[in-house]
């Protein structure tokens, strides 16, 4: 009953004016954001934090305004993948298999509706799925020390790259430049300046809004640049949208899939190191498997291959607020991105988070229900205006994110500095995406980077300079395991998958001899 | 060939940061651990992802031609002389100028450049700081 009451109090917080058109202007931009080809929900998130910090929102505010931007753009990312068959964003890309064939056949309407729909159930479930499991995380966090702290710390960072990126050595080399990153600045328990080379501005340290709006948004631009890519990849006006409303019998056909594909979805989010992508990847390949052993209808325009993966996209995308919340450690790169926003606020997520901060996080829950509601309003009816955003050429789009990443770093701090320093992470991020290096590593260690120290030499101080004190308890014993595991598994299967492609090749060619 | 350089490099980077961290002065009030250990650990984890990544290489991405890859250069100066002379000229101007450029080079004809460029700028001046307030660089000219 506890869990009401608190949301109750939520609602209570969120339903004020401001907060609902917050609510309302985050979910517009965030559809928009997730609708257009080359800004994804970390992007949009990251152009918007300076913003939100500068405008001089509150804790609250601005966390609603940034969390509906994040469901936006898991919502809007269909969009594309179903009338131009090119994902909006990453965790997109699933629907394009089964959404663009759908908008071949005539059904673009229905597709987008249905997978509306998906959407919606997936987002609202796994919100219910937030609101039961954080608080039990919590309670396990709690028998958290200093040096669990940090064995956690390094699980995050080692599982993190397990999925994100197909070579281990390059996510490790992320996270240890993320970290590196952090460690500029004056260290705060003894006072001495570290990595400033004499630069007065680089003893605060790096601002990591400034590295996380170089990183994602500035490198997207130098991506452009790169193969001059100014026109709207849009004909989406050549595809008849034709009905808005999907039959009954295709909602009914495809509802066992949804609820299937939230449960996985919601898993893959909460679990470390996985997100939305994998979320709607394992949502589409089990319905695959499960209702179309055969491969004859998936990939052709199957409506359940629409609602699989938009359902578990959405429902990872609310099961990756559980360990961020819960823990202060993101699974993916958005939430990363969140996580920006409240240590930008001065909030420390984690378990104390709910005892000392509950307003914040009923409110967001509760507003987070509210954009769920918004977001189904308005991808229904109003999917015409987004389809026609995608009109927007990137040579007039681009220019224009630029500037107001520009904007607002510079109204966080006003400094000429750090604009240079953002453009040096611009060039460093596109150079990184090249070389297929995974950025959100990187990001994650600039934010986590210092609170990681403190825990070490908190553990370390508290136990009298013994190092041993990190493998003492058996809670850390296993995240230490469950790190390693998590670690290595990726490189076995891996070699696995590709000793098997191997096999099968000498197959073929011995039969070719 | 690119993983090795980048490697290499990386390699480069971690000596580098070692020794920075080497460096560091000890200030007396110092706890168990001390400002360098935690630094030294990440030289450590940096090198020998960057030696693993120089000895198993992946495929050379596709590098743009020497053409485009000026064409990045050439933005980002064009990006960090705004950033300088953003308190010099004012946020309206110097905006409209950088706005423009970007366009220009992302194949916006004549009248398209000036427009988007000028209606960037004045775009943003209008929602952030006539509407919005968020305080903007400020030129001779007050805007």
């Amino acid at each position: 009953m506890d869990t009401f009451m608190s949301l109750a109090d939520g609602f209570a917080i969120a339903l004020t004016w401001q907060n609902i058109l917050l609510a309302l202007l985050g979910c517009f931009l965030g559809t928009i954001m997730g609708a257009l080809p080359g800004l994804g929900p970390s992007n949009g998130v990251a152009i918007l934090i300076p913003l939100a910090f500068t405008l001089g929102l509150g804790a609250t505010p601005s966390l609603i305004l940034l969390t509906s931007v994040y469901y936006g753009a898991m919502y809007g990312g269909r969009i594309s993948s179903i009338l131009l068959n090119i994902p909006g964003d990453e965790p997109a890309m699933m629907t394009c298999l089964d959404g663009y064939p759908m908008a071949q056949k005539g059904m673009a309407g229905q597709a987008l509706s249905l997978s509306g729909i998906a959407s919606f159930v997936g987002a609202f479930f796994a919100t219910w799925g937030l609101i039961f499991l954080a608080p039990q995380l919590v309670k396990i966090a709690l028998l958290f020390g200093p040096a669990e702290y940090f064995a956690l710390f390094a699980l995050a960072f080692m599982t993190l790259g397990g999925v994100s990126s197909t070579n281990q050595a390059k996510s490790a080399f992320a996270a240890a430049l993320g970290l590196g990153l952090a460690m500029i600045g004056v260290d705060t328990q003894t006072g001495v300046p570290r990595f400033t080379f004499g630069e007065v501005h680089l003893y605060d340290g790096l601002d990591f809004l400034v590295a996380i709006v170089g990183l994602f948004a500035l490198s997207e631009v130098f991506i452009f640049l790169e193969h001059r890519h100014g026109d709207a990849e849009g004909t989406a006006s050549k595809i008849k949208v034709g009905r808005l409303t999907p039959p009954l019998s295709m909602l009914k056909q495809t509802t066992p899939t949804m609820i299937r594909s939230t449960l996985l979805g919601f898993l893959a989010g909460v679990l470390p190191g996985a997100g939305a992508s994998l979320g709607s990847f394992i949502a589409y390949s089990f319905e695959k498997r499960l209702v179309d052993k055969d491969g004859k209808t998936f990939g052709k325009g199957d409506p359940r291959g629409v609602a699989a993966p938009e359902a578990g996209n959405n429902a990872a995308a609310g099961g990756a607020l559980v360990p961020m919340l819960a823990l202060g450690v993101p699974g993916s790169g958005t939430t990363a991105v969140l996580l920006a926003v409240l240590l930008s606020l001065n909030i420390t997520p984690g378990p104390l988070l709910f005892s000392q901060n509950p307003d914040v996080v009923w409110g967001l829950i509760a507003a987070l229900f509210i954009a769920n509601f918004m977001l189904l309003a308005m991808n229904i009816p109003m999917v015409g205006l987004f389809t026609r955003v995608l009109m927007v050429p990137p040579r007039i789009l681009m220019p224009v994110v630029a500037m107001v990443s520009f904007v607002g770093i510079y109204g966080i701090s006003g400094s000429s500095f750090d604009l240079l320093v953002m453009v040096g992470f611009g060039m460093l991020g596109w150079i990184l995406r090249k070389f297929d290096v995974p950025l959100v590593p990187i990001i994650l260690g600039t934010l986590l980077g210092n609170a990681m120290e403190n825990n070490l030499r908190r553990a370390i101080t508290i136990d009298n300079g013994n190092w041993l004190t990190l493998v003492d308890s058996p809670l850390s014993i296993t995240l230490w395991l469950i790190a390693i595991v998590g670690f290595i598994l990726p490189l076995i299967i891996g070699r696995k998958v590709k000793s098997k492609m191997h096999a099968r090749r000498d197959e073929e060619g011995s039969l070719a001899d | 060939m690119s993983d090795r350089i980048f490697g290499l490099v990386g390699l480069l980077l971690a000596i580098g940061f070692a020794f920075a961290a080497v460096a560091i002065e000890e200030s007396f009030l110092s706890d168990a651990v001390g400002p360098k250990a935690f630094p030294l650990i990440i030289a450590t984890i940096l090198g020998l992802s960057s030696i693993a990544i120089a000895l198993k290489p992946d495929d050379a991405p596709t590098w743009p031609s020497l053409g485009r890859f000026a064409e990045i250069l050439a933005a980002a100066v064009v990006m960090m002389l705004y950033a300088e002379l953003l308190p010099v000229l004012g946020f309206v101007i110097a905006t409209a100028f950088a706005a423009a450029y970007l366009t220009w080079r992302l194949g916006s004809g004549v009248v398209a450049t000036v427009l988007t460029g000028v209606g960037t700028s004045v775009g943003i001046y209008v929602i952030f700081h006539l509407v919005l307030g968020l305080s903007l660089a400020r030129g001779p000219l007050g805007f």
